[in-house]
């Protein structure tokens, strides 16, 4: 299916004509063509990259490779130096309500006057639009969004008074508020405890259920094919994408990793693990 | 100490002028933008200025828009020396508010040829004697800056009753407001503007010192005493009135003390804000220095969790 | 109009009465433009304008005391040590709102300014009613007066700034240690709260002296002009303070000389003007982080980036038409670099015209180009290079990201020859027979896993 929504020549007959390409819109994300360039230095470069739907998909390279720049990309919070990133087949200014974005914590400013509970009913603004405040419908189904990610009694805590985990969940919470049908997540697994990971795990497993998709980058190569389905491997370029267990071999890793020996130690005790 | 009418009208007006900044002044500390009131309050100068030489008199509209204009312009020019330069934001304000000042500077010493167009007036302001420029309202006479500085307040008020929510999504993440649909860069701009006018019509009418102290001071006060942004709101209000009451009491006794005969109000009010810091600093329920000591000094194994979890 | 005589009399110092302020002014502005740029690494450039508030109520107590003293008030070091003696507890104050609560630093500064300031201006009113003193032109220090100073005056100025531009230079490498990573200079050994207060000591020292002459709100743009110009220049340290000494100074020189040719104009506010104007030319123009060179950088790269797409795009077509066999510059439809690339027909065209300028490509027929012979030549090492970078990214993968420059028109400038010789051989050594190494990944994207 993969492969096949790939064919330029079945999925893009409009080329031939000269018009702009329309692509199915079945597909979460499609990349074509992009690089993108920071003064002299490639961050991305020639990224084709389709996501089929309602993947768990890990996106995995070294440090620097350029990953929360992919997502920053498909958000258009960098500019593109070329090529373009469509969701559901549309630029993502029209497909803004589709996508939910998980910054990485340091983002914020963990020391602002607000709760838990506040932050995730941030996520249902765009559903109330300019002026209206938030009902009591959304409160509720913020405090949902909290229990689902298992901190409903910590709603009115302020979030300075959070350990990294839970104020990783109330990111999660508010991005299930936001009700998208694909999910960004950047580092979602960073400095959490054991508790906090497993419950994120849990969390997407559900949304896929749903039929959501999820790219989320990721580190942790001994856990990546336990938790993704899909996985694209980037350094700077996509060296590998697929499902997990086909993509996740010693030739694509060491393509992605180069030749750090500790990692691929990791790995290969991770490959052991996987059943092929 | 001899307390008159005066006197009441002066409090009341402070106590509507600190309010008025107080409140965006709140949003101002949270984007870490505090001492954006110092710079516009600065940089209006020119604004004054050139509605002044167009003008030829000091007729209020004129100098309030030429100095809201002003206000807006220095907002927009850090903004774009930020970002288009990529210089840290204090320096580009810094930089925007000096030169700014400077030229108003130049403009005046044009204009004081003319006309007595003191700058120590407009960053001193006369609180003292605003009661005396009264305008008639429904058949009372109320002191002008006491209705400015009202009106402003309550603009200020329902502009932020109304947009409350988008304020603060946009201070606490503004990525998200913008993948939101809210434009951070529009609510930005807003708060600016706020800030502007409220500066403009403040020291338009009671000088510039008030302004500056109120827009940090009692936010930073709440930020000591709360987690809640509504009640930072509140709380910095409330601490905005109390420096202008005690601050007006303080320049009719404290000069007494040195054998002097008397003060500015304005600066005391922001010394009295001053103080009021302090005892939030040293008081203050769950952070006050004090509090924490005599807390260890006790040995209270638990300290008591910050916000109350009895609504759930 | 003063005439040209005047003019270079008063700038080249032949002026007697002018020699003086325009001296210290210089000697002001290289000072604050030395101590102004560690500030702004420090990302504290406005810690000068809280400190300059602070210094008020400083002002009118040192003036309140010498008149109780019996004196005239008016002795500017008197007035100077009552202004740094202040202006230290502005800094301790905001030292200990920074270190004992969770407010930032511009709060603390915003504080300390405002909190400050007020208690200055009403003491100010205290001491103007004091009998038997007159305190007019106190406030010359809110806005400077060059113009009423004595001779003893401009030599302690000149002295102050000298000392504190010569302390900035013998304490130059420990200072952008501190700058640059106080936590690695204190582990180090550093003393870094003694060279931070001797940083905030030298800011007082630079602030103080600059009230009189530009003013207590003029100095703050002393402190950070300069330096924020000199940062477009040059991205490293050491240039980047003798920049801003020079455009301090020169603000300096300037403003103060062009103030005394036309008396009307006070020298603080024309300081700053010269200032901001050097400013705004630095960032315009400035080579190296100006606006403008940097937006036709950036221009620059993106049309390279798309003369390489169009270039390799081009050759990838070939290799797929000639099949097994040797590339060969034929015509090719234009519909295959459409579907190659991203580009709208309307983008294809304005790089297609850039192409047929720089006689890269030609029209062989409708909907048909084909290659110029250096068009060819230039593709073939377009998409030599990119592969071989490819191909580093692959066998170096976990050093490349920080080594690859695609801009570089020569993978061996950044690589060096030996490491291309390897790449080379690893990528053909199966295929000799092209000039141009294979692709790593296969050609036709539907052939991706």
């Amino acid at each position: 299916m993969h492969s096949e929504s790939l064919n330029t020549q079945s999925t893009f007959p409009a080329r031939q004509t000269g018009t702009r390409p329309e692509h199915p819109p079945g597909i979460p994300l499609a990349i074509h063509d992009l690089t993108v360039a920071y003064h002299r230095k490639p961050v991305l470069w020639d990224i084709e990259l389709n996501i089929p739907e309602g993947k768990l998909v890990g996106v995995v390279g070294p440090n620097g490779a350029g990953k929360s720049t992919l997502l920053k990309a498909c958000l258009d919070l960098v500019p593109l130096t070329s090529g373009w990133a469509h969701i559901y087949g549309k630029p993502y200014r029209k497909n803004r309500h589709r996508v939910a974005y998980v910054p990485q914590r340091e983002s914020v400013d963990w020391d602002f006057p607000v709760n838990a509970l506040d932050v995730v009913a941030m996520g249902s603004y765009r559903r109330l639009g300019w002026f209206r405040r938030v009902s009591k419908a959304e409160t509720e189904r913020a405090m949902d969004a909290l229990d689902q990610v298992g901190i409903g009694h910590l709603a009115l805590r302020q979030i300075s008074q959070l350990s990294g985990g839970q104020q990783q969940r109330v990111f999660l919470a508010r991005a299930l508020m936001q009700d998208a049908d694909l999910y960004l997540m950047d580092e979602p697994f960073a400095a959490v405890d054991a508790a906090t990971e497993e419950a994120i795990v849990d969390l997407l497993r559900k949304l896929s259920e749903r039929g959501k998709t999820c790219l989320v980058v990721h580190h942790d190569l001994a856990t990546v094919t336990t938790y993704f389905d899909w996985l694209v491997l980037i350094n700077m370029r996509v060296v590998a994408d697929g499902p997990a267990t086909e993509t996740f071999t010693r030739e694509n890793l060491q393509k992605t990793y180069g030749g750090k020996l500790s990692l691929l130690e990791k790995a290969a005790e991770a490959l052991r693990s996987t059943p092929h | 100490m001899n307390w008159t009418g005066f006197d009441t009208w002066i409090v009341i007006i402070g106590a509507l002028c600190a309010a008025a900044c107080a409140l965006p002044g709140c949003f101002l500390v949270l984007r870490k933008m505090s001492m954006m009131g110092d710079a516009i309050s600065h940089a209006v100068l020119p604004g004054l200025a050139i509605a002044f030489l167009v003008t030829g008199a000091r007729a209020s509209v004129a100098m309030f828009i030429g100095a809201a204009i002003a206000g807006v312009l220095t907002a927009l020019f850090t903004q774009w020396i930020t970002r288009f330069g990529n210089v840290d934001r204090g320096a580009a304000m810094g930089i925007v508010f000096t030169t700014l000042f400077a030229i108003g500077l130049l403009l005046i010493r044009q204009a004081a040829d003319h006309v007595d167009l003191d700058p120590g007036c407009v960053l001193y302001g006369a609180l003292e004697l605003t009661p005396l420029d009264t305008v008639t309202l429904g058949g009372i006479a109320i002191p002008r800056a006491a209705l400015v500085n009202g009106i402003v307040l309550l603009l200020n008020l329902g502009i932020i009753g109304l947009l409350y929510k988008e304020l603060k999504l946009t201070s606490f993440d503004p990525d998200l407001a913008d993948t939101l649909g809210y434009s951070s860069q529009f609510l930005h701009y807003l708060l600016m503007t706020m800030v502007a006018v409220t500066t403009v019509a403040a020291f338009e009418s009671v000088g510039s010192i008030i302004v500056i102290a109120m827009l940090i001071v009692p936010p930073a006060t709440a930020l000591l005493l709360t987690h809640d942004l509504l009640k930072m709101l509140l709380i910095s209000v409330a601490a905005a009135v109390l420096a202008a009451v005690c601050g007006h009491i303080g320049a009719l006794i404290v000069p007494g003390w040195f054998g002097f005969e008397s003060t500015t109000t304005s600066g005391m009010i922001a010394l009295a804000s001053g103080l009021i810091f302090a005892l939030a600093w040293l008081f203050g329920p769950h952070e006050g220095i004090v509090t924490k000591w005599r807390r260890e000094a006790a040995i209270v194994p638990e300290p008591a969790p910050i916000t109350n979890n009895s609504t759930t | 109009m003063p005439d040209l005589r005047e003019i270079v009399e008063v700038l080249l110092l032949q002026n007697y009465n002018t020699r003086l302020v325009v001296l210290s002014t210089t000697l002001l502005g290289i000072a604050a433009g030395l101590v102004g740029s560690f500030l702004l690494l420090r990302k504290r450039s406005l810690m000068g304008d809280a400190l300059s508030h602070a210094t008020l109520p400083g002002v009118a107590i040192a003036f309140a005391a010498m008149v109780a003293l019996g004196g005239s008030g008016k002795s500017l070091p008197g007035l100077l040590l009552g202004a740094t003696l202040s202006g230290i507890a502005g800094v301790a104050t905001m030292l200990v709102i920074r270190h004992t609560t969770r407010l930032r630093d511009d709060v603390a500064m915003g504080f300390v300014l405002s909190v400050f300031f007020g208690v200055g201006v009403a003491s100010l009113r205290m001491v103007q009613s004091m009998p038997g003193a007159s305190a007019a032109g106190l406030e010359s220090f809110i806005y400077g007066k060059t113009a009423s100073m004595v001779h003893a005056d401009f030599l302690l100025i000149s002295i102050v700034a000298g000392l504190s531009s010569l302390t900035c230079l013998v304490f130059l490498k420990e200072f952008l240690l501190l700058c640059f990573d106080d936590g690695f200079a204190a582990s180090q050994g550093w003393p870094t709260l003694f060279l931070d207060i001797l940083l905030l000591t030298l800011v007082t020292a630079v602030t103080v002296i600059g009230l009189q002459s530009v003013g207590l709100i003029l100095v703050i743009a002393f402190l950070i002009t300069p330096p924020t110009a000199a940062r477009f220049w040059t991205q490293r340290l050491v240039p980047m303070l003798l920049i801003a000494a020079l455009i301090g100074g020169m603000s300096g020189w300037l403003g103060a000389s062009l103030s005394a040719l036309t008396p009307q104009l006070p020298a603080g506010a024309v300081i700053v003007i010269v200032a901001a104007a050097l400013f705004l030319l630095s960032m315009l123009f400035a080579p190296v982080r100006g606006v403008i060179p940097r937006r036709v950088q950036q221009g620059r790269l993106r049309r390279k980036v798309d003369r390489q797409h169009l270039l390799r795009a081009a050759y990838e077509i070939l290799e797929v038409q000639a099949g097994d066999g040797p590339v060969v510059n034929e015509p090719f439809p234009l519909a295959d670099l459409l579907a190659k690339r991203s580009w709208s027909p309307l983008q294809l065209r304005r790089i297609l015209r850039i192409a047929r300028h720089e006689d890269h490509l030609e029209i062989a027929a409708p909907g048909l180009i084909r290659l110029s012979e250096s068009g060819y030549g230039e593709a073939s090492r377009a998409t030599r290079n990119h592969r071989l970078w490819e191909t580093y990214l692959i066998q170096y993968a976990d050093i490349a990201p920080s080594h690859v420059d695609r801009d570089a028109d020569m993978v061996e400038h950044i690589l060096g020859a030996k490491l291309v010789r390897q790449l080379e051989t690893y990528l053909s050594d199966h295929d000799l027979a092209h000039r141009v190494p294979p692709s790593p990944h296969p050609l036709e994207p539907s052939a991706r896993p």
